[in-house]
């Protein structure tokens, strides 16, 4: 018997609420709806625990609804399709899922490493490059298999990977980068000049936050505008929309690695179908309209299961139909995540608070918080939560410097956005720092491409559509396809105003600011002291920035605080560049078909029929196979040499199994 | 002048220990970030692993002198701070073999040396073959080795399937016959290197002065080198090494000197984090792919250099994909394993594929360049040899084949047989 | 990376092999610095970081030799000619020159 989904709201989302798939988290049984991913899922059964962290063991929930996710990270499938380390807020469920929390023993509530959590004041950043030096004989006897042992998230299978992948080549005039506002926007405006358009994004459903933050555009709910839109899309004979696909790389000319996730959807896939198609697509023009990424802000006890992105908990709510929590505490630095209060209230949660870091509270949350009765604490930060395996308080240190206990299980917290600017730097672009949206955008593009929406720092709904209209109808018309003038979408400007706050001073407990490799404000203030200042040094000495989320949720934080360490400006002390790939792509996909015996074409001599019909034994001659020799009687290459009355050629050097 | 700061404390479980109890508040910067001084006798150019190791066995072994190590940005930033992290002395040719045994030996007692865990890790590097002239080759070479007291032995199918048994063994274009071990092989956390190094030349008494790019080389009437102009300010110099491979060419070029070196990118790769599963580092002889896996987890692997001259930092396409289909050719379980990043790093490539430690035509300036994509392995062996010649100006007898006159001599050391086309070495 | 073969227009990367340095000519053997003529032509390079003209063979299409002139820090190509339209006006150049 199967439970209810006690955190599932009673209506919204992109949920197929007729239909139920039954799902395994570590060999408990659940249900969930198609439209759901596992995260959304497991939240709406309640389950609040996903995970360990990778060096202190400490209970992890899920942060995030997209690929920045650095905590909720699962084994998904078992036995040769087993894959490590997948992000559950990425991984659409499907009827049989069968998932399992990573890096814990014997169980996820109850992990003995977490032991490790007390050995905290010892495993400091960089701890192991000061110590187990001695006795020089037991590094690799002892200290390092100990090491090992404890090394790694998930497992990867034992077995041969039993799926394949496919590649392909497509060319445009337009690949459009995220099919967001923004995106959807250039895709109309690119689509019907008839330039080749493609349009890609990496989920499964289009429409990015305006669907998430439930907005309206064009006096109709995002919803069926973006269902409009794809229709008006599908219409067009030169649009290729791409659903589940990442571009994940630039290369030269023009080039853009992508992945299409083909079947991860499903429980195997589809007869004659590939899990994955690797796409180089080579467009004569880009738009990248990839969106942002909501930063957190770092306090004490910021990993605390229930503790989430303001923006990943209104995308629960609306695109998913569950509530993350029951009495909500919203922590932010801006105006725009403090209506996911709103969101909440509308949801049911209660709102306890909204804890704005900002001095002088704007009229924008004065009046999200009176509708939504909740405290306004202006000025005030959140020190620490409270809580075993989840957040059951937080303490709040108000404008007065009292501190406030607050009764929570979830807090949403926001510390402003990052435009997901990483393929910018690609070509060794380099981001440009931007003190009015506080953040970083992007500097030299690479050649060809247009950036729009909240990837170009338009982060009010109605400029981000305009930006995404403008730059559409500009690569389409670039491209040799003119027309007649851009369409233009109907949509308010959301108020983005923002002031700094990267961390929460005069934590008592542990502040996270990369929270898969475990690394806090001290190992950052270490570092400082150590001297790894300039960025790279920082993130090698640290592992800031090296998990699966490629540091998407924590390196411009880790940058700000170095910055403030140091009483440098953030642009003084560096700047974040990426590396391909955007997200982590599976080796399989870049090898395709060319493995086992397709690893290379075999090349077969006219005379192979003939030789092998007298025995030959063949030899590898480069891509040839050639006969090497004739045995007669049961001899071997060596047998051959006997026979002849002579000793074999000696091999001085003994095969170590003899 | 500001007051040189205290040395850091000597590295150990009982310093780590007594800093846990106050918040590790106590450690000093593992090396000064030291201000350019007017004038020293050796100005080392290039803050990567062979210009701070040359710096820190100048230091060590050839008595008092005035040091300086100038980095253009921040010093680790080379082919150290980004390489696939692979020890080993397995080589063929004389003229190789005594220099990369000489480094080996010097990581096995680096720790002890420097007081600097850089997780010198002996788990092995065994190298496949797949065809009877492939298997005797490596016989050819593991008998070289040995002639030069190096481990090495030969391992049948069956050995290699207990010491790795998900390799592809049955169903592979080009099957698994054997490999050649060498069991002192392995892996060191580079950018540990770097800091170690960097950590020990600054107890030395070593000014480490990042942040300070070399613009021009100063020159005296009998064309002899006196310093170094460099954007902050000149520096006068005895005498000059340099040891910027990755941008030989450029720095060389200041002076007029043209060398047998191009530069070409090649890439590297790591994965997500996973359990450990493969032990030492492993070589496939039937396409180019070398792997290891890290203390972290991540798997850690390399192939072939893209192939044109570049500068750029980064790579294309192709070679990704051609790595990776040698990396499932080997070891199909990788597949659903997920690659979480690439770079690319600058290769002197040498017209042998063997590098250059020697003087150079112009009086003052020493040569350590074309390391080609095996300079990591060498770091303590060039610093070493490096560090003799500048001193001694004789070179150091297990670098003595380095010269950059062999070319026009006829006696290039060329371990692949390639001939002068350096993107194939 | 892409190059826009004059022959059969633009094509990946993986259609061509890198033949080097196109700056490079054979000295002549009977001259007498042969050696060190030879020398300077066999290990010698300019390997400045910028512009590059080199050796490209297109082996997976029309099987022409090119001169591209590509920047080695961007990578940016600005010109493609096919390597015997190069050869011949050099040899042009050494005759009405001579």
């Amino acid at each position: 018997m199967t439970k209810a989904q006690p955190n599932r709201l009673a209506r919204g989302g992109l949920i197929d609420r007729s239909r139920a798939l039954q799902f395994y988290f570590d060999g408990h049984t659940y249900t969930g709806h198609p439209g759901d991913t596992l995260a959304s899922a497991l939240i709406a059964n309640g389950v609040s625990l996903t995970g360990r962290s990778f060096k202190y063991h400490r209970p992890r929930g899920i942060l995030s609804a997209g690929s920045e996710e650095p905590n909720a990270l699962v084994e998904l499938r078992t036995g040769s399709r087993q894959e490590a380390n997948t992000k559950a807020t990425v991984t659409e469920l499907y009827d049989g899922l069968d998932a399992r929390s990573q890096n814990r023993w014997p169980s996820l509530a109850f992990d003995v490493l977490s032991i490790n959590s007390l050995l905290a004041p010892i495993f400091v950043a960089g701890f192991y490059y000061k110590t187990f030096m001695w006795p020089a004989a037991l590094w690799e006897k002892l200290y390092e298999p100990a090491i090992r042992r404890a090394a790694g998230l998930g497992r990867a299978s034992d077995e041969a990977d039993p799926d394949t992948y496919e590649k392909a080549t497509a060319f445009c005039d337009v690949l459009i980068i995220g099919g967001g506002p923004a995106g959807l926007a250039a895709a109309i405006n690119a689509g019907k000049s008839g330039a080749r358009v493609i349009l890609a994004d990496e989920n499964v459903n289009f429409g990015g936050r305006a669907i998430d933050d439930a907005a309206v555009i064009d006096n109709i709910p995002a919803g069926a505008w973006t269902a409009a839109a794809l229709s008006q899309l599908g219409a067009m004979a030169e649009v290729k929309i791409m659903p589940r696909t990442t571009v994940f790389g630039v290369y030269d000319g023009g080039t853009y690695g992508a992945i299409e996730r083909v079947s991860d959807h499903l429980a195997v896939p589809a007869r004659g179908q590939p899990r994955q198609r690797l796409w180089r697509i080579v467009a004569k023009h880009t738009i990248l309209a990839s969106g942002a990424t909501e930063r957190p802000i770092v306090f004490g006890g910021n990993d605390r299961p229930g503790v989430m992105l303001a923006g990943a908990v209104r995308t629960y709510i609306n695109r998913f139909g569950v509530a993350p929590g029951r009495q909500a505490v919203v922590f932010v630095n801006n105006d725009y995540a403090a209506m996911t209060a709103t969101a909440l209230d509308q949801a049911g949660v209660q709102v306890v608070a909204i804890v704005d870091s900002r001095a002088t509270p704007s009229d924008t949350v004065r009046e999200i918080a009176s509708a939504t009765e909740a405290q306004l604490l202006s000025g005030a930060v959140i020190v620490d939560t409270r809580g075993s395996k989840r957040v059951r308080s937080v303490c709040v240190r108000t404008a007065g410097a009292e501190k406030v206990t607050l009764d929570c299980d979830l807090v949403a917290m926001s510390g402003g956005y990052n435009p997901n600017i990483q393929l910018t730097t690609h070509l060794n672009g380099r981001p440009v720092w931007s003190d009015a949206l506080v953040t970083f955008n992007a500097g030299t593009l690479p050649p060809g491409m247009a950036i729009a929406g909240a990837a170009a720092g338009q982060f009010g709904l109605k400029s981000c559509l305009a930006s995404g209209a403008t730059a559409g109808f500009d690569a389409a018309t670039a491209s040799g396809f003119g027309s007649a003038a851009a369409v233009g979408f109907n949509a308010i400007d959301e108020s983005a105003a923002i002031e700094p706050l990267w961390r929460v001073d005069g934590c008592r407990g542990k502040a996270f600011v990369d929270q898969q490799n475990d690394v806090t404000v001290g190992d950052i203030e270490l570092a400082e002291r150590e001297g790894f200042r300039a960025v790279e040094h920082l993130k090698r000495y640290t592992t800031l920035g090296m998990a699966t989320d490629q540091g998407r949720t924590a390196n411009v934080n880790a940058l700000a605080i170095m910055a403030e360490l140091t009483s440098k400006t953030i642009p003084q002390t560096g700047m974040t560049v990426a590396r391909p790939p955007y997200t982590p792509v599976a080796i399989g996909a870049f090898a395709g078909h060319h493995r086992g015996q397709d690893f290379k074409p075999t090349r077969l001599p006219p005379s192979y029929a003939w030789a092998k019909e007298q025995g030959a034994v063949f030899v590898e001659t480069g891509l040839w196979l050639r006969p090497s020799y004739f045995p007669q009687g049961g001899e071997n290459s060596m047998g051959r040499l006997r026979t002849n009355g002579r000793a074999p050629a000696s091999l001085p050097m003994d095969s170590a199994s003899a | 002048m500001t007051p040189r700061a205290t040395k850091s404390a000597r590295y150990s479980i009982f310093s780590v220990l007594r800093e846990s109890l106050r918040g590790h508040t106590g450690w000093r910067p593992t090396w000064r970030d030291a201000e350019p001084k007017p004038d020293y006798d050796i100005v080392i150019i290039g803050g990567g692993g062979h210009g701070l190791a040359t710096a820190y066995y100048l230091a060590k072994n050839h008595g008092p002198a005035r040091i300086a190590v100038v980095e253009k940005g921040w010093i680790g930033g080379g082919n150290v701070g980004r390489n696939t992290t692979i020890i080993r002395s397995n080589y063929l040719l004389p003229g190789n073999i005594p220099f990369y045994e000489q480094s080996m030996k010097l990581w096995e007692g680096l720790e002890q040396d420097i007081n600097y865990n850089a997780m010198v890790s002996q788990r092995g590097i065994l190298n496949l073959y797949h065809s009877d002239g492939q298997r005797d080759a490596y016989v050819r070479r593991g008998n070289a080795m040995q002639l030069h007291g190096i481990d090495a032995e030969l391992l049948d199918q069956a050995a290699v399937r207990r010491m790795y048994p998900f390799l592809n063994f049955d169903n592979a274009r080009f099957p698994v016959q054997g490999g050649l071990l060498q069991r002192r092989g392995g892996t060191v956390r580079h950018d540990a290197v770097a800091w170690g190094y960097a950590r020990a030349a600054d107890r030395a008494g070593v000014d480490i002065i990042q942040n300070c790019e070399v613009t021009g080389m100063r020159r005296a009437p009998d064309g002899g080198v006196v310093g170094l102009e460099t954007s902050r300010g000149f520096i006068g110099a005895n005498k000059v090494g340099m040891a910027v491979a990755g941008s030989s060419s450029r720095v060389a070029a200041m002076v007029g000197l043209r060398l047998p070196i191009e530069s070409h990118v090649l890439q590297a790769f790591v994965s997500e984090s996973i359990k450990p599963f493969i032990d030492g580092v492993v070589t496939f002889g039937a396409g180019h792919f070398y792997i290891s896996q890290s203390d972290k987890g991540g798997l850690v692997f390399g192939g072939d250099l893209d192939g044109y001259n570049s500068y750029a930092q980064r790579g294309n396409m192709p070679v990704v994909e051609d790595v990776c289909e040698g990396g499932m050719a080997l070891m199909p379980r990788i597949g659903r394993v997920r690659l979480l990043r690439q770079w690319g790093g600058i290769m002197d490539m040498s017209m042998d594929g063997s590098p250059i430690i020697d003087r150079t035509p112009v009086d003052g300036l020493y040569l350590n360049a074309g390391w080609c994509y095996g300079g990591f392995k060498a770091t303590p062996a060039s610093g070493l040899c490096f560090a003799h010649l500048i001193a001694r100006d004789e070179p150091h007898p297990v670098a003595a084949a380095y010269r950059l006159d062999r070319f026009a001599r006829g006696y290039a050391i060329d371990e692949k047989g390639m001939g002068p086309q350096p993107n194939l070495h | 990376m892409r190059i826009i073969c004059p022959h059969c227009g633009e094509r990946g990367l993986d259609e061509f092999v890198y033949h080097g340095d196109a700056s490079l000519t054979r000295p002549d053997p009977a001259s007498a610095t042969a050696m060190a003529d030879f020398v300077r032509y066999a290990f010698e390079r300019e390997n400045k970081a910028g512009a590059h003209r080199e050796l490209w063979y297109h082996s997976a299409g029309c099987h022409a030799w090119l001169v591209v002139t590509r920047n080695v820090i961007t990578h940016a190509i600005a010109s493609v000619e096919l390597a015997r339209d190069v050869a011949l006006a050099r040899d042009l150049a050494a005759r009405t020159g001579a």
